[in-house]
This record gives structure tokens, sequence and C-alpha cells, in this order.
């Protein structure tokens, strides 16, 4: 994991004491609401319907026990003893008081944590593959450059005015788990027909409103160019990007106002400029690499045999093994995830006792680093098969231990009209009926792979459009109604998903994703065949049929 | 109002003319309009600035710069952010030295950074304190990036 420098350390305690001194000029009337706003999200903070909230960056979701029990210290101490995990690997606190919130960015800077750029239009944190450095089908760790990128965009004087916020993803293995389709940059580590290893360059994907499918602008850039060509992007976006209409000033839109070519003609040529200027050596990189060397595993030739008997005696045991846990690129481990989607807990919250206990096992058991995952899950990354038997019942005890992940009822939502003032309707409680009503139905553990995404407005937080089953909440003349889309993916296999039909109403649309559920079972070709792949091969219409014949 | 150069509160000499007015300071700022439809004439102005809008493209007039001892970018709302890259090139891509003017509607807080970028002095709106914004220019005494001031 990255340790700050005395540089890095420097840099985020005078970024507190800078917000203080706004934060008190603002308490003190003497900055304008329209601008302490710019400001205070730049900080993370926003102001929703009950009180502000503090949304704090997980730096591509890499958490150090430390820097757990500080959000466990931190939610005891100004919050409602509980922390949220979001969907880009950050963490929010739902209940801190404004004139209190420099102090928790102090508590946060004493163990290298920060708010900065989590909100606001302009460069925000970098996300990143929750199983990066420990995943078999990875080329190479992501991380590394993902610090480098933190480092690039924290207080960039150049892009802190942006015509919209920018999100970066980096992936570096086969499998795309960090949804670089739908970010303003996707990188992609690739290897080239040269056999270097460089990135693959996507730009203008996202999700929000007009959900879009970020397109290949340089298909092999090298490492050493990394920053340069990010600056070239950004200068092109900063200048070019509309400004008169916040729905219409993401680069997406400038990528489909003014096409793919003309873009990418732009930033070629800008590209041409700065290249020799911002250069990466391979002496920074190979530094930055040897800060996420693999911890120090053990030589494990044989399979455990306790961890054997258990798998075969313990069906529950086997059950967790099965759903929530993942293949170790080293033999003799796996990785853990520790499911935030109990049945009785809005899907992503964490309280302090947990998370203490969380600090603890990832202590004992994983060399003392948690993961946040873009679905709104923990991981521990690496953990010894010998070990996971003791895992799984400290886990299960803390209700961490639900094991459906990936599966139906590990559905991601945002916090919806429950918290949020954007949200035009709820999307815990719909979350809540969904889980109610899957409980009810006994075959719930055979459906496989299912992504159930719900967002509670338009701006799609919790990734609607490229859920399995999306549900997008909308307000028609004060009530909450919800629209159903199907065969998202935020995979390799990118997609946005397809209109089932006419919006259906709240007390509707938990039986609506059972009769869907239904339908999927009927025609799927066997037990074998995800939700995902029997909807592409039949199409949007048996569910349509089934869903509005009943409804 | 009161203008902070090179950190220093500064007494302006500098006066902006609108287009149907004659020149009438001995340094005087122009808009961009006007420079190109009377730029043969204002060439011979010892002292000529110019006042960039928002929306102005940097690359199209750099064989025009030479005629300017200052340049005023005016920001119409603080969240447009174009000016920290029109300084930025300016100084950096092509070699401006004369002094570059924030005017309009920017930020006490956004002063460190248009000062980073290559910024020299600042038209402060009535409010602010002089002193306040000299002062955050030293917010930080880390930085990630180049700064080009």
């Amino acid at each position: 994991m990255y340790q700050y420098t005395d540089k890095d350390q420097n840099l985020i305690n005078e970024r507190v004491d800078q917000f203080r001194d706004q934060t008190q000029r603002f308490l003190k009337g003497e900055i304008a609401d329209d601008k302490y706003r710019a400001l205070r999200l730049m900080n993370g903070v926003y102001v929703q319907t009950h009180s502000p909230l503090l949304r704090v960056a997980g730096p591509y979701g890499l958490l150090s026990s430390a820097q757990i029990r500080k959000l466990a210290s931190i939610a005891r101490d100004y919050d409602k003893n509980f922390c949220h995990f979001t969907t880009r690997q950050n963490i929010q606190f739902n209940w801190p008081a404004l004139e209190r919130i420099p102090d928790m960015l102090e508590e946060l800077a004493s163990v290298q944590m920060h708010a900065i750029q989590t909100s606001g239009n302009c460069l925000r944190n970098t996300t990143s593959d929750q199983l990066a450095g420990v995943a078999k089908d990875e080329l190479e760790d992501p991380r590394p450059y993902c610090e480098i990128i933190r480092q690039w965009t924290i207080l960039h004087p150049e892009f802190a005015y942006l015509p919209r916020k920018f999100k970066i993803a980096v992936s570096g293995s086969a499998q795309d788990r960090a949804a670089t389709h739908f970010h303003d940059i996707g990188l992609h580590l690739v290897k080239n027909d040269a056999g270097e290893v460089g990135f693959k360059v996507l730009v203008g994907g996202g999700l929000g409103r007009t959900p879009v499918i970020g397109q290949v602008i340089r298909p092999f850039l090298e490492k050493k160019h990394l920053l340069s060509y990010l600056e070239a992007i950004l200068r092109v976006y900063n200048i070019y990007g509309r400004r008169d209409n916040k729905y219409r000033a993401r680069i997406k839109i400038l990528v489909r106002e003014a096409g793919l070519a003309e873009v990418t003609k732009k930033v070629e040529a800008e590209w041409a400029l700065i290249k020799d200027q911002l250069e990466l050596s391979e002496q920074s990189i190979a530094d930055m690499r040897v800060q996420f060397a693999d911890p120090a595993y053990a030589a494990i030739t044989e399979t455990d045999a306790n961890y054997t008997s258990s798998l075969a005696n313990d069906s529950a045991f086997n059950t967790w093994v099965k759903h929530n846990t993942e293949e170790h690129k080293i033999t003799g481990y796996r990785a853990a995830y520790v499911s935030l989607k109990a049945p009785d807990s809005p899907p992503g919250d964490c309280s302090d006792t947990q998370l203490d206990a969380l600090a603890d096992l990832a202590d004992s058991y994983s060399f003392g680093m948690i993961r946040a995952t873009h679905r709104q899950n923990l991981v521990l990354a690496d953990i010894k098969e010998a070990d996971l038997f003791a895992l799984w019942k400290k886990l299960d005890a803390l209700k961490l231990a639900t094991p459906n992940i990936g599966k139906a009822t590990d559905m991601i939502c945002c916090p919806g009209l429950d918290y949020c003032a954007l949200a035009n309707a709820g999307s815990i409680d719909v979350a809540q009926g969904i889980n109610d009503t899957l409980d009810s139905m006994d075959y719930i553990h055979d459906l496989g792979d299912l992504k159930i995404n719900i967002s509670g407005c338009m701006n799609g937080c919790a990734h609607q459009s490229v859920g399995h089953i999306g549900i997008l909440g909308v307000d028609k003349k004060g009530v909450e109604w919800y629209q159903v889309t199907l065969g998202g993916s935020s995979e390799n296999d990118a997609t946005i998903g397809e209109r089932l039909g006419p919006a259906v109403s709240k007390e509707d649309i938990a039986p609506v994703v059972k009769t869907l559920l239904e339908v999927y079972v009927e025609q799927r070709i066997n037990e074998d065949e995800a939700f995902l792949t029997t909807f592409r091969r039949v199409g949007v219409s048996p569910f349509k049929e089934k869903v509005y014949a009943a409804n | 109002m009161q203008l902070i150069k090179n950190k220093t509160l500064t007494q302006d000499e500098w006066a902006f003319i609108a287009d149907d007015a004659a020149l009438n300071a001995d340094y005087n700022i122009v808009s961009l309009e006007r420079w190109n439809q009377d730029r043969d004439t204002l060439s011979a102005h010892k002292n000529l600035g110019i006042r960039f809008e928002s929306d102005i493209i940097i690359e199209d007039i750099v064989e025009d710069l030479k005629h300017f001892s200052l340049i005023e970018l005016f920001i119409p709302v603080f969240t447009d952010g174009r000016a920290f890259t029109h300084s930025r090139l300016l100084r950096s891509r092509y070699h401006f030295t004369g002094d570059i003017r924030v005017s309009g509607d920017f930020m006490l807080d956004q002063i460190f950074y248009l000062n980073r970028v290559g910024i020299s002095s600042f038209a402060l709106n009535d409010q602010d304190s002089a002193e306040k914004a000299i002062a955050v220019m030293d917010d930080f005494s880390a930085f990630y990036q180049e700064s080009v001031a």
C-alpha cells in the first residue's frame, strides 16, 4: 500500500486548514452560498435532505486496518454509528454537522485519508479493480498507476473548474471489474504486439441520465505517456466541453456532438505538444510499483485438510466459499468478499462495531488490508484457505457473511429519498421490499449471477442502466414510480439496459422483479445459463408480456 | 476595485475602454473585437492591453500576442474554468511575459490555482480583502503539478 511522504501529508494537512478557514468564513457570512457550495463539494461535503453528507475518498478502494478503525471512530464520534460504501469505492457519512466537518477531515488526515475532490466539477477519485494485485487473470497491478493518477489529479490547478465531474478508472485484468467502459476515461493495461505493457485508453463513457459506452481513443499508450495523455484529454475537455447546460456538460456529450474522430484529432494534436514534458521515468514507475509489492505470502503446496473437510461437511460454509470467495494468484490463498448486503440492512452500510471487527480480521488474516468494491461490498483479499473457516464464522457472527456476492440480493442501491436531496423516489425501501420477496422464493440461491441495481433518480448513482435488472425511481406528480431496464452490463460485454415498458408503481416493483425471475427460470436452457445470457437469447418480449399481463 | 499584482496591492494604471469610446488613458485595455477591427491604429500604442472572454481560442491569436503588454482574462462566472487553461498556455506554450490579469466573477478561494497557472494580477471584487487574497497564494507548500507562475 502506498505510504504518504512528508509532502503528501503536508498537502492534506494544509487542505484541512484551508477548508476550516473557508467553512468559518462561510459561517460568518463572508462567502456566498453558491461559492461556498463549490468549495465544500470539492471537499466531499454535500447538503442533503437531513444534514450535510461527507464523502471520503477511498483511493482505488484500498484501505488499511488503521484507516478502517478511524472510519469506525468517526462514525461513533461524529455520525450515527455507521458509514456507507459507495459505487466509486468511497465512504460516506450521512449525519455530520457542518461545523465539525473540518475536525473530521483532520482526523482522516492523521491516517493518510482525505475527501479532496470526491464531489464537484473536478477530477474525482480514481477507481480500480477490487482484486487488483491478487487476481489470476491480471496482466499487471493497476494500483501503482492509480496512485500516480491520484497525485496528478489532486489540486490540479488547471482542471479544478471543469464543465462537469470527471471520473477515471483503471483495470489490469482480462475481466473488467472496474466498469471502465462507463467512466469519462477508462484505462486498460494491455500488451501490444511487441509484448510491451501499456494502456488502452477509452473516453466518453458514463452512466447518469445519458448512459454511454466509452470508445477507444488510443488502442495503445506507452506507460511513460500516461499523464501527458490524460492532460491532453482534460485540456481539450476544459476548453471545448459544453458549459451552457449541466446535463450536456460531460465529456461523453462532447464526444457525441463533435464525434470521436474530431475529439481524437484535438487530443492527439495537444498531446504531441506536451508528451515530452510530463514523461514518467522508468524509475518513478518502478518506485511506485514497489509500494504495491506482494505481501509476505506463505509458500503453500498442499491443500489444507481441515479446509477440505469443512467444505465437505458444512454446507453453509461451502455455499459461502462458492459465492463469496474468489481464486487467488497464490496457491493456498483466496480472496474473501465481505457482504454488505445482509437482508435487513441498507446495501453498502457498515456499522462502527463491524468496522472495528473487520480491522481486527484484516490484521489477523489479510495483512491488515481491506478493499472496497464498486458493488458496495468489501474484500479481504489475501486469506489462507486454512483460515477461511475461522474467518467465515467470525464474519457470520457479524452478519457480514450473507452468501450473495454477484447474486440477486447483492443489489447496488443509492441512498434515495431517505437521504439524498436529488432523489425522486425511495431506493433503500425498494431494495428491502425486493429482498423480502426474494426471501420467500425457495430457489433464490439457484438464480446464479444476477445484478440488480436501484437508483432513486436519473443521476443513476446506483448504475441502474448497467444492471442485469435496473430499477430507476421517477416522480410522477408526487408519486414514486419505477422504470425497469433489462440486460445491462458494466463488464467486458458493456451494454446499456433495454426498457421493459411503462413504469410500475412502488407496490408493484417487488412483484415485478419476482415475475422477471420466474420468466428467466422458465426460459433458461438449464441452471448454468445466467440471467444475462438468457435475456440476450430470448430478448425483452417474454419478460414484457408476463409483467404487463400480470400487473 | 483593488488590484493585486505580483503579490502586492497596487495602484491600477490600466483602464478598459468601451468599444465606442476613444482611447483616453496611457494604459488602455480593449476588446478583441476592437482589436480585430482597428489593429493598425491600436498597434501604434505603446501600452496596449487586450481583454479575452472565456471562449477565446488562444492558438487563433498567437501571432498578435506581441502587440500586447497586458492580457486580461475575464471570467463571466466563477465555475467557468477555461481561463485556467488560457493562462497556462499563454505562459508555458506561447511564452507571454507581460502581465496576465484576471477579472470578473472569480473568487478569492480560486486565487491559489490562478496564481499557479500564471496569472500575475488580480482585479479583486469589492468585498474581497487584499490581504487575504495575497495570503491564500501560500495556502499550500506542497504540490503535485508544475507551476507556471
